[in-house]
């Protein structure tokens, strides 16, 4: 038994409103494992069934912690720690006594709060001398961050709950602390279940990625597969960026199939679960993947779709160039930039350009 | 920096002129050594020295006391209740019940006079002290529960969370986390119940009893028996404790942390 966190078929209805419907997953003993989506999407409320603040509904299934169910259970019988979007550090109470609180709580002798205290501050690089006596008020946004992390890490908690911490701060000192809650996760082991609606943010830090939509999961998967196997049209927009390609399945081609789509045009797809002759079938492509050709010099064996270059977006580490491949339907193809000084692209607006991709490449979807 | 033109500061003076002579004049008549109070004969202390010998100014003073003290702890306990369960709980008629609250603040006092009066006469309660204390419970408490749930309103919820997930239960996050974070309202809820109980006459002089006069009460009585500059010197003190309070409970209502221990 290594899941510390088991969701089976859980649901939460609020009013007439179902914020997680009939959810399931597991989380893994040690894993950074984090839940995105965008608001309203139920992250929140899962994060919350995990804390004890909501229940399931009577029939919404099972919330279990380290094997038990604790559907039922109160905050304070769970063991766990939490760390807040608004850091709830408590106003009235200096940076030490904050910390100090959940040991206090559990009944830790008091004669070891000061030292648990102290390396607590310590783990997360504030110095005890220096910040034990301030209170919040007196704090940066960072600091306050820390002190958070120090007060849900002193408990030495089996599960640490995170919900979008780092939404508050600014990027740069984002980026620092995505580094940092990473290494601590791998530090101490342990298990993080992390809310956030930043798939950057998800996809740095990750083992694993729940991305939810609508109260569901809609997909479960390491950041690779998230990433380069969206299932849905709804998973391949809301990580990094994609195009989008439909058409009918015609035969089997092969390795794979062959497939027309509506202006007429003919490409390969490799066999799954979700094509067969006569299906229609929606297809992404990241912009990353494709690559642009003069018309005729795409290589042997990759797709090729024929369109007009409408516009050059320079982005510093990438260009996008946008192609029109049939009336209002514009692809993005993503190219590193190697210079635009000494090596400018040889793309402008208005050239005819052929694009073209590796059939393994198309993410076949299924529907939202 | 922008500066007002002269005739807004002159408008200005002439507002304050008008809210502040009338108590200026009373404060300055209060230290006039005549017994008519219409000229300014000089410097004494003498009206304030009478005061402790009229035993019915002093009764009244101590009733005084007694009746805002008692009301406010009633009141700032039962408000605060009612204001958490009206900021927390989620029943029907919710909104109704806050509406309701505001009744007896826009309702003028001596309609709640007189509906105490009927109110106590028909349960056969007999008039005096307690009677007084009731009513001043009765509306003192909307300003407790007024005070009490805007601080609410400014309070962070996940401090509670907090709490729990750090393992403290119900009780205990609400003494150690809700209550210290409430205390400003609280506190400046119930200096705000205390002046107003202190200070009230019409409710009071409809519910109180032969003999069981509170300060306002008293004072009245004497200003329709004969003016004497004593009345000035009395409504001084009286002036002088109300403006204190209320500075300290506006200094508290500000809506910041408590220093820690």
């Amino acid at each position: 038994m290594d899941d510390v966190v088991e969701f089976v078929r859980v649901s939460k209805t609020f009013a007439a409103y179902r914020a997680v419907d009939n959810i399931s997953f597991e989380v893994r003993r040690g894993e950074f494992f984090s839940i995105l989506g965008p608001s309203g999407c139920g992250k929140t409320t899962t994060l919350r069934l995990l804390a004890g603040f909501e229940q399931p509904d009577a029939d919404g299934g099972e919330v279990r912690l380290l094997g038990e169910r604790v559907n039922e259970r109160r905050p304070y019988e769970r063991q766990i720690a939490m760390v807040f979007q608004s850091y709830a550090l408590f106003p009235h109470l200096s940076v030490e006594r904050n910390v100090a609180f959940g040991l206090e709580m559990r009944a830790v002798s008091a004669s070891d709060v000061p030292k648990r205290v102290a390396a607590a501050l310590e783990l997360v690089r504030l110095d005890p001398g220096v910040f034990g006596r301030r209170m919040p008020a007196q704090l940066s946004g960072g600091q306050r961050q820390r002190v958070a992390l120090a007060r849900a890490l002193v408990l030495e908690p089996a599960l640490l709950l995170l919900d979008e911490p780092l939404g508050a701060i600014d990027l740069k000192l984002r980026k620092e602390m995505q580094f940092e809650l990473k290494q601590l996760n791998r530090q101490l082991g342990t298990t993080f279940v992390y809310v956030t609606h930043d798939q950057e943010e998800a996809l740095t830090m990750s083992d694993r990625i729940a991305v939810m939509s609508n109260s569901r999961i809609a997909q479960l998967g390491s950041p690779a597969e998230i990433y380069e196997n969206p299932r849905t049209p709804f998973v391949a927009r809301f990580i990094g960026e994609s195009n989008f390609l439909e058409g009918t399945a015609v035969e089997p081609d092969g390795e794979g199939w062959l497939v027309v789509d509506d202006g007429g045009h003919r490409w390969h797809l490799p066999a799954g679960p979700g094509v067969a002759g006569g299906r229609r079938v929606s297809v992404a492509v990241r912009p990353e993947w494709l690559d642009l050709f003069r018309p005729g010099e795409t290589p042997a064996g990759e797709n090729v779709l024929p369109g007009i270059v409408r516009d050059v977006v320079y982005l510093g580490e990438t260009l996008h160039v946008v192609v029109r491949v049939a009336p209002e339907r514009d692809l993005t193809v993503a190219l590193r930039n190697e210079g635009q000084l000494a090596r400018p692209l040889p793309w402008a607006r208005g050239d005819a350009v052929h694009l073209g991709w590796l059939p393994g490449d198309s993410q076949v979807l299924e529907a939202d | 920096m922008n500066r007002l033109p002269s005739w807004l500061i002159v408008w200005c003076a002439g507002v304050y002129a008008f809210l502040h002579i009338p108590i200026l004049v009373l404060v300055l008549f209060s230290f006039n050594d005549s017994k008519f109070s219409v000229a300014w004969e000089g410097f004494t202390l003498k009206w304030y020295a009478r005061l402790w010998e009229r035993q019915d100014i002093v009764d009244g003073l101590v009733a005084s006391l007694w009746v805002a003290t008692t009301s406010t702890l009633i009141a700032t306990v039962l408000g605060t209740l009612l204001a958490l369960a009206l900021a927390r709980g989620a029943f029907p008629g919710r909104r109704w019940l806050e509406m309701l609250l505001y009744v007896p603040v826009v309702t003028p006092e001596i309609v709640v006079g007189i509906s105490l009066l009927v109110l106590f006469v028909a349960m056969g309660l007999p008039l005096g002290l307690t009677t007084v204390v009731i009513a001043h419970v009765a509306f003192n408490l909307t300003y407790v529960v007024v005070v009490v749930l805007a601080r609410l309103a400014g309070m962070d919820r996940s401090l509670e969370e907090a709490a729990m997930v750090l393992g403290a239960d119900e009780v205990t996050t609400f003494w150690r986390i809700t209550v210290p974070q409430l205390f400003p309202g609280i506190l400046s809820g119930a200096m705000l119940a205390f002046t107003m109980s202190f200070d009230d006459y019409v409710i009071t002089s409809f519910v109180t009893g032969p003999g069981s006069g509170t300060l306002p009460v008293v004072v009245y009585t004497m200003v329709r028996k004969n003016i004497e500059p004593s009345i000035n010197a009395i409504s001084t003190l009286v002036l002088v404790g109300t403006v204190i309070l209320v500075t300290l409970a506006d200094r508290w209502g500000r809506n910041r942390p408590l220093a820690g221990p």
